[in-house]
């Protein structure tokens, strides 16, 4: 990669660094916490330290991310972490942005963001935790739900197709895209580190099992499908043949970076941002130059 | 506001398309540098071409608080205009249109038909737009205006399209502007001209400026009349003020932006209007439960739903005081003219950094599509800013950043700390040493999330009380509503926001048929000056409460506050704006019927 962030190498920096004040109320087996201690590792791999990162999330489970991480954190609404974080990033593009947050909350409610972040190319990285079910309200189908599956709201099977996000997010511009499995902590981690360092949009889809109410997307289901695209030799520029992967389901299920581009971020196009420094720490008052450009036209 | 010796409205009709605005700017341009002020209100319909359109730009040689009542001069663009005008003009007024494509029947008594052949004078351009720029020199003339006057200012307004177009304007203007010498009289009051020119803007403007000398750096919004001026003044700006401008996807995404650029330090602002904000109300209470301080602008229309989205009213307020659910508190503010509105916009500012909360501005379509002079004097782009407790400096690890047993960064912070002013320091996201969680979910002075595991009550309880206690004695912040006119008058008008200008106006017109009117503007609702208030109405003979909707919203949030009942009411909610006489009348009725609810008719069909 041409364009990659740097960031000091930082000896002391470790893992524990980034463990948050309370521990996770997620189920034992959760698939999240395995997300977690993968952020934390690669952060401190990256020798970031915790206000230099700041980790963003809406409503649900997995978006409970922030409380359990120390770093900067905003625990916003339901589907808008991606919204939260375009203006964070905006008004200081030297933070790293981390979202988090699961299929409900971002391919759902908080689909029209994920589509808008992704042609925009906001600089940021989101992990989504799919566990294809709505867990903290215990139990229904999401966006992510495979066809035929039964739940509390979908007790004669699932109708609805489910949606590939990994697509979805190629064909709306997103520039880093690729896909996790929380049962191999070790390779989310590589892609983590990859995706914080990428600049420009990234998205990881993580699978990451609901042990609790999805008994169909379980460890067992995954373990002996999943197959690393890395494997294979697959060129991350393919777009086609990243697409091709990506919509594999069956007894095959590759995970991996499906693709990466270098397009120019939001924030690289925003001619206020070429110099001085995040908006959000400069003075705000007028300068008399500035008054007197705004009352000539009126005149 | 001193008397007008000069007072002339000028109303200029037509379709969509039919290119009414570019008169309109000219003959505004013309008045504004003589230093006549000017009040402009264009009634139009939600169409790009076609429908019906009047703008109604008054001038006068004193400062104007409303678009009036009366047409001096109708300039007809097409048949339609004529049809539908014609009728409600008054004595002395003059209407003007092309002989060569309208036809006319008889003119009211006193009103003066003014047939101008266009074709003739412009040797059959084919090009439509030369009829307005004949009308131009016809009302030159009829305004007893040089003609130099209006060269120059066709020259600058053309200058961009070239020498060939600047040329056939004014040779068409001239040919107009003889032919109307040549045949009608010029009305009797001579325009005069002040010393200064002055400066326009519209409302929307206006709150887009105030938002700039707050020191905003991030506006987001989604495009919804009639607030998408101020996106339009924002971005046209952006790059010289530094203010980075998005549009986005939805007003969903527009508040959760400018609540994540806010947490991020800068001061941030969105308009839209009642549809738009709905979609708004969840991030709200976002702003309010993160203790993020944003501003919201609301530029109200006719509702419910997408309603009339062209047309105006005072039916938000209600909205506005529910937005969101649970229990909050919000800044709620309704400016009373443009200037009101620029000068309101960063005391706004300074009230949320102070209470570390979302404000919200409540205009409407009135002030905010208005077009207005403004001595440019008055427009003070260097208005204090007070960001309240603000922390903006790091905190490195040696000078107390890592005070947590556990060793973490940032641990001695906290960013909900229990004060006694219920305010906490606030640091801007990204600080050494102050690393910290917000949360919408209940949270405890660190941040750290009381809803899901273990939902406390006492602290829960506490932290309710906090947010609370920042609004103690914040009424004494703001400047509480003052009486305008004499203190023993018959009647008390009671309105709030953008009714100021007519009411004001109303209350010397009822003067002049004997009735002494006074004037209680209310411009805070939240906080409200409830005992200010109810102290003066309670000397008041009679109060009657003014109000651009139907079902009394102030009234009824004024009676909740406080148990005041008004005497009687003049409501208007057809989409257009009070004129004056519907106040007068509304007052008259009343004095004499004792009507509870006044609605007035309202006579220009737009």
């Amino acid at each position: 990669m041409s364009e990659t962030k740097t960031a000091e190498p930082a000896a002391e920096i470790t893992s524990k660094d980034f463990k948050g004040k309370v521990d996770p109320d997620w189920c034992p087996g959760c698939g999240d916490f395995s997300v977690l201690k993968s952020v934390q590792v690669a952060l401190s791999d990256l020798g970031l330290k915790p206000h230099e990162v700041v980790t963003i999330a809406g409503i649900g489970c997995s978006s409970n991310f922030p409380g359990y991480f120390n770093a900067y954190g905003m625990h916003t609404l339901h589907g808008r972490s991606l919204a939260v974080a375009t203006g964070v990033k905006m008004a200081n593009h030297e933070i790293t942005v981390i979202c988090t947050g699961g299929d409900g909350d971002g391919y759902g409610i908080g689909g029209n963001h994920f589509t808008h972040i992704s042609r925009r190319n906001v600089d940021l990285t989101y992990l989504v935790m799919n566990n294809q079910i709505y867990g903290l309200t215990t139990g229904q189908i999401s966006p992510t739900s495979d066809l035929g599956m039964k739940t509390k709201s979908t007790p004669f099977g699932n109708i609805e197709k489910p949606l590939n996000p990994l697509t979805q997010a190629i064909m709306n511009g997103a520039t880093f895209v690729a896909r996790g499995y929380a049962g191999n902590q070790k390779h989310l981690q590589m892609l983590i580190k990859d995706a914080i360092q990428h600049r420009g949009f990234s998205l990881i889809d993580i699978f990451s099992p609901c042990v609790t109410f999805n008994h169909d997307n379980d460890y067992a289901f995954f373990r002996p499908r999943v197959r690393k695209l890395e494997d294979e030799g697959h060129n991350p520029e393919d777009w086609k043949t990243a697409c091709e992967k990506a919509l594999m389901w069956g007894d095959e299920i590759y995970i991996g970076k499906f693709f990466q581009a270098q397009r120019p971020t939001l924030g690289d196009q925003e001619p206020v941002l070429e110099e001085g420094g995040p908006i959000g720490h400069r003075p705000i008052a007028l300068t008399d130059e500035q008054a007197e450009a705004i009352i000539k036209p009126m005149m | 506001m001193k008397d007008a010796t000069f007072d002339f409205a000028l109303a200029i009709g037509g379709a969509a398309g039919q290119g009414i605005a570019t008169p309109g700017n000219i003959l505004a341009r013309m008045f504004v540098r003589r230093g006549l002020h000017m009040y402009a209100y264009n009634a139009y319909q939600s169409i790009i071409r076609g429908g019906h359109i009047l703008l109604t730009i008054r001038i006068a040689d004193a400062e104007l608080p409303c678009h009036g009542d009366k047409i001096d001069l109708l300039m007809c663009l097409n048949q339609d205009t004529l049809d539908r005008h014609l009728p409600v003009l008054g004595p002395g007024a003059r209407a003007v249109y092309n002989s060569g494509n309208v036809e006319t029947g008889d003119a009211p008594e006193g009103v003066t038909l003014v047939p101008i052949p266009v074709g003739e004078l412009t040797d059959n351009n084919p090009n439509k737009l030369m009829q307005n720029t004949a009308f131009i020199g016809v009302t030159t003339a009829l305004l007893g205006i040089d003609f130099e006057v209006l060269s120059a200012t066709l020259a600058e307004t053309f200058e961009r399209k070239g020498q060939e177009m600047v040329d056939l304007n004014v040779s068409t203007a001239k040919a107009a502007f003889d032919y109307t010498h040549e045949n009608f009289e010029t009305f009797p009051d001579l325009v005069p001209s002040a010393d200064e020119p002055l400066a326009v803007w519209s409302g929307n403007d206006a709150l887009a400026m105030g938002g700039a000398a707050a020191g905003v750096k991030f506006y987001a919004a989604y495009p919804m009349s009639p607030a998408t001026g101020v996106l339009h003044w924002m971005a046209n700006n952006a790059r010289k003020l530094g203010i980075i401008v998005r549009q986005v996807e939805d007003e969903i995404g527009v508040a959760n932006m400018v609540i994540g650029a806010a947490h991020a330090g800068a001061r941030t602002m969105c308009a839209t209007s009642g549809g738009g904000f709905a979609l708004m109300t969840e991030a709200i209470g976002a702003a309010a439960m993160m203790e993020i301080p944003v501003v919201f602008i609301n530029v109200m229309r006719a509702g419910p739903s997408t309603g009339v989205p062209t047309k105006t009213e005072q039916g938000d307020l209600w909205q506005m005081l529910g937005a969101s659910q649970g229990d909050f508190q919000r800044f709620i503010v309704a400016p009373m003219n443009a200037l009101d509105a620029f000068n309101t916009v960063p005391e706004l500012f300074n009230l949320c950094d102070a209470a570390q909360c979302p404000g919200i501005v409540l205009s409407d379509l009135l002030i905010s599509e208005g077009t207005f002079s403004v001595p440019a004097g008055k427009i003070n782009l260097q208005p204090e800013i007070d960001r309240g407790e603000l922390i903006t400096e790091p905190r490195p690890a040696d000078d107390g950043g890592l005070a947590d047993p556990g060793g973490r960064e940032g641990g001695g912070y906290k960013r909900y700390e229990l004060t006694e002013s219920g305010i906490s320091p606030r640091a801007i996201l990204g600080l050494e040493g102050y690393v910290h969680v917000v949360s919408t979910d209940e949270h405890d002075e660190d941040g750290v999330l009381i809803s899901d595991e273990f939902t406390n009550p006492h602290k829960r309880r506490l932290m309710v009380e906090k947010r609370s206690r920042k609004f103690e004695g914040i009424v004494g912040r703001v400047a509480p509503p003052e009486l305008e006119g004499p203190a023993d008058a018959d009647v008390t008008l009671l309105g709030w926001g953008s009714t100021w200008g007519v009411i004001h106006e109303a209350c010397e017109q009822l003067a002049d048929v004997g009735i002494t009117a006074n004037h209680l503007p209310v411009k805070w609702i939240v906080p409200l000056h409830g005992e200010q208030i109810v102290e003066i109405l309670g000397k008041s003979k009679r109060v009657i409460m003014v109000e651009n909707n139907q079902s009394g919203q102030f009234a009824r949030y004024l009676r909740g506050e406080t148990g005041f009942k008004a005497d009687g009411h003049i409501r208007k909610y057809d989409g257009e704006p009070f004129m004056p006489h519907h106040i007068v009348a509304g007052v008259q009725e009343q004095l004499a019927d004792n009507i509870e609810i006044y609605v007035p008719q309202h006579e220009i069909m737009v």
